[in-house]
């Protein structure tokens, strides 16, 4: 794999022969735990394993999870609360994998803004990326219909709201949102179907982040220069570069222990801290609560959704060109699905040649202004639907498309980049001095 | 090539075609289904109308009753809302943000005034007295609040919508007026949904 020139393995013993000529499973493995890895990776390069310890955890305490759970309207609620109060442990496998869903919402967004800032969505990566916004989307749903399953009001408003969505779309909206439920409204078929895909989903994700992971092993991972490893010779591949086994696991483990210890802290002393009050009360049909807040990790988009309402310029524009066709309502979908859109378009959008910003000197500043944008519409997506929190929310807004749209287009053509090391090797050095060659990278 | 490869050619062709559009509407039969079995089920759909008593609802006051798994807002309105209901119909219901009734018994398109709106009083009482309407925000269908928004009707609290006494929405990002059900008086206390 990666096209990096390195050692391959090699059966030694009878046995592994016999099993190579058969099934060259030693091989694979060998080679994707050795793929030769940027030797000046720093922090930010951590998040991946983080990602790949969240997806095994809430797989398996999901599991366990369900073999207490009832999905059906009448009982769902009481086996939680069976769970929390009766299951041997459960209350700690339950906190556990309402909070995983929190720790891996934080990797996921420090690994997509880590891409973002070094340029690893550039060709030729576009494809790692596409399948890692396909997996951001399908983290989503997933979290949206596990959030259902504990049957309390924001389960059910919440999904009220979401499958609202959907009816926005013209002429066959609502027969879709019909179809989504089952019903004209949330209720037991709902809650069935939800459990069957929450259950689902986190399979695909796992099957996509096997092609996720492919996909870099055929480019090689980028890296803070953004410089590509030499391929001249296995002699230059290895000035550049790591195995990753052992180097970068024992380096991506230990920053993994250190996460857990805050993770568990919160598990352990306010577990309830990132969820809501309101979903300790059962669902009620014809009680919506004063305040609907999705989980923190949709506000920034839920902000974008409700930012364009009929009064904005655009909205209004929209809709008298499409003759009516797409109101404030679809509006403000379209937004909150093009905002992520923007994200997965980012290799197209971005003109400039130079991948990292650490040699982009205009990029830099309107990235740190995107991390402050992303948590300004977090904050918002919070608020009341009122003033002086719409106006925010509609600035927030534009500048989150502007970025992508008009910024990452126009900076590749008027900026002048910094000089660029040539090699990892000369970055490396420049950092860690050439007799520390062994060491690992550590910023 | 000769005359009989051509021939063969053509029959090959057909072949493909057959079985490859054969294919088609094989897999078209078995994935349909399993799309079809996530529509309403047959329970669902059989809780379609049903009856409520409005005798014990004071002018004033609003019964909310649930109809097809989403509340329905029953209101009995007193002299002085339906007044100021009609009021507001005096503004025009072109300046409204959605001019059409949103009646399921009357026409598409009539015109959103407060007549179109309400129920036909029964016997003895003011017309307009009683209002029938889903309680379901047209924005995202969260159940707005009574007596409650700048309007006098009601709020939602999800997004900030208001709606007029009327039901009429009047700001906020709720494209549509709360749609008026299929209502009609069984007898002089009772309404039937549906």
């Amino acid at each position: 794999m990666s096209g990096i020139p390195h050692d391959h393995y090699e059966p030694k013993t009878n046995g592994e022969k016999w099993l190579n000529s058969r099934l060259p499973i030693v091989g694979l493995i060998y080679d994707t735990i050795m793929i030769p890895t940027p030797k000046n990776l720093n922090w930010w390069w951590i998040w991946g394993i983080v990602l790949a310890f969240c997806l095994a955890l809430q797989i398996v305490t999901g599991i366990v999870l369900v073999m207490h759970y009832t999905p059906h309207v009448d009982l769902a609620f009481a086996s939680i609360e069976h769970i929390m109060r009766n299951v041997n442990g459960g209350y700690m496998l339950r906190y556990i994998h309402m909070n995983g869903a929190s720790l891996f919402f934080v990797a996921v967004y420090i690994h997509i803004f880590r891409g973002l800032f070094y340029g690893s969505y550039k060709a030729p990566r576009e494809i790692t990326w596409i399948i890692g916004m396909l997996i951001y989307l399908m983290m989503m749903g997933t979290a949206f219909m596990g959030y259902v399953l504990p049957w309390g009001q924001m389960s059910f408003w919440g999904a009220t709201v979401i499958t609202g969505l959907f009816g926005a779309i013209p002429f066959v909206g609502d027969a879709i949102q019909t179809w989504l439920l089952g019903g004209p409204a949330v209720d037991n078929a709902t809650l069935n179907r939800f459990f069957s895909l929450h259950y689902l989903l986190p399979f695909v994700i796992a099957a996509l982040v096997i092609v996720h992971i492919w996909a870099f092993h055929t480019t090689g991972n980028n890296n803070p220069t953004g410089v590509e490893v030499r391929r001249t010779s296995k002699a230059d591949a290895e000035k550049d570069t790591l195995p990753f086994w052992p180097y970068f696991v024992i380096k991506d483990l230990f920053a993994l222990a250190v996460i857990l210890v805050v993770f568990w802290a919160i598990v352990g002393y306010m577990p309830n801290y990132l969820g809501h009050p309101d979903n300790y009360i059962e669902a009620n049909p014809l009680v919506t609560p004063a305040h609907i807040v999705p989980e923190w990790y949709f506000l920034p988009f839920y902000a974008i959704l409700r930012a364009f309402t009929g009064e904005v310029w655009v909205v209004q524009f929209a809709s008298f060109i499409t003759g009516g066709i797409v109101d404030a309502k679809f509006f403000g979908v379209i937004a909150m699905f093009g905002a992520i859109l923007a994200m997965a378009l980012a290799p197209w959008l971005d003109t400039s040649t130079v991948r990292s910003g650490k040699y982009r000197p205009m990029f830099k500043w309107w990235f740190y202004l995107l991390i402050i944008d992303f948590f300004a519409l977090m904050w918002l997506g919070a608020m009341p639907a009122e003033e002086p929190y719409a106006t925010f929310s509609l600035i927030a807004s534009a500048y989150w498309f502007a970025y992508f749209f008009v910024i990452l287009p126009i900076l590749g053509v008027i900026e002048k980049p910094l000089p660029q090391p040539e090699t990892i090797e000369e970055d490396f050095n420049a950092h860690y001095g050439k007799a520390d060659a062994d060491a690992t990278p550590a910023e | 090539m000769s005359h009989a490869e051509d021939h063969e050619g053509t029959r090959r062709d057909f072949l493909y075609y057959v079985a490859g559009g054969a294919g088609v509407v094989a897999t078209g039969a078995a994935v349909w289904p399993l799309i079809n079995q996530m529509n309403p089920s047959a329970d669902v759909q059989a809780l379609s109308s049903i009856r409520v008593d409005v005798s014990g609802v004071e002018p004033g006051t609003q019964l909310t009753v649930k109809w097809l798994g989403k509340p329905v807002f029953v209101r009995h309105r007193t002299g002085a809302e339906i007044q100021e209901a009609q009021e507001q119909d005096a503004e025009g219901v072109d300046a409204l943000p959605d001019p059409l009734a949103r009646n399921f018994n009357l026409n598409a398109d009539a015109p959103a005034t407060d007549a179109n709106r309400v129920m036909p009083s029964p016997e003895g009482e003011a017309p307009g007295a009683w209002i029938v309407q889903m309680g379901v925000c047209t924005h995202l269908g969260c159940v707005p609040l009574g007596d409650a928004g700048d309007f006098g009707g009601w709020f939602c609290p999800c997004h900030g919508s208001h709606y007029d006494l009327a039901g009429r929405i009047r700001k906020g990002p709720a494209p549509e007026n709360l749609p008026v059900p299929p209502a009609e008086w069984t007898d002089a206390s009772t309404i039937k949904l549906g």
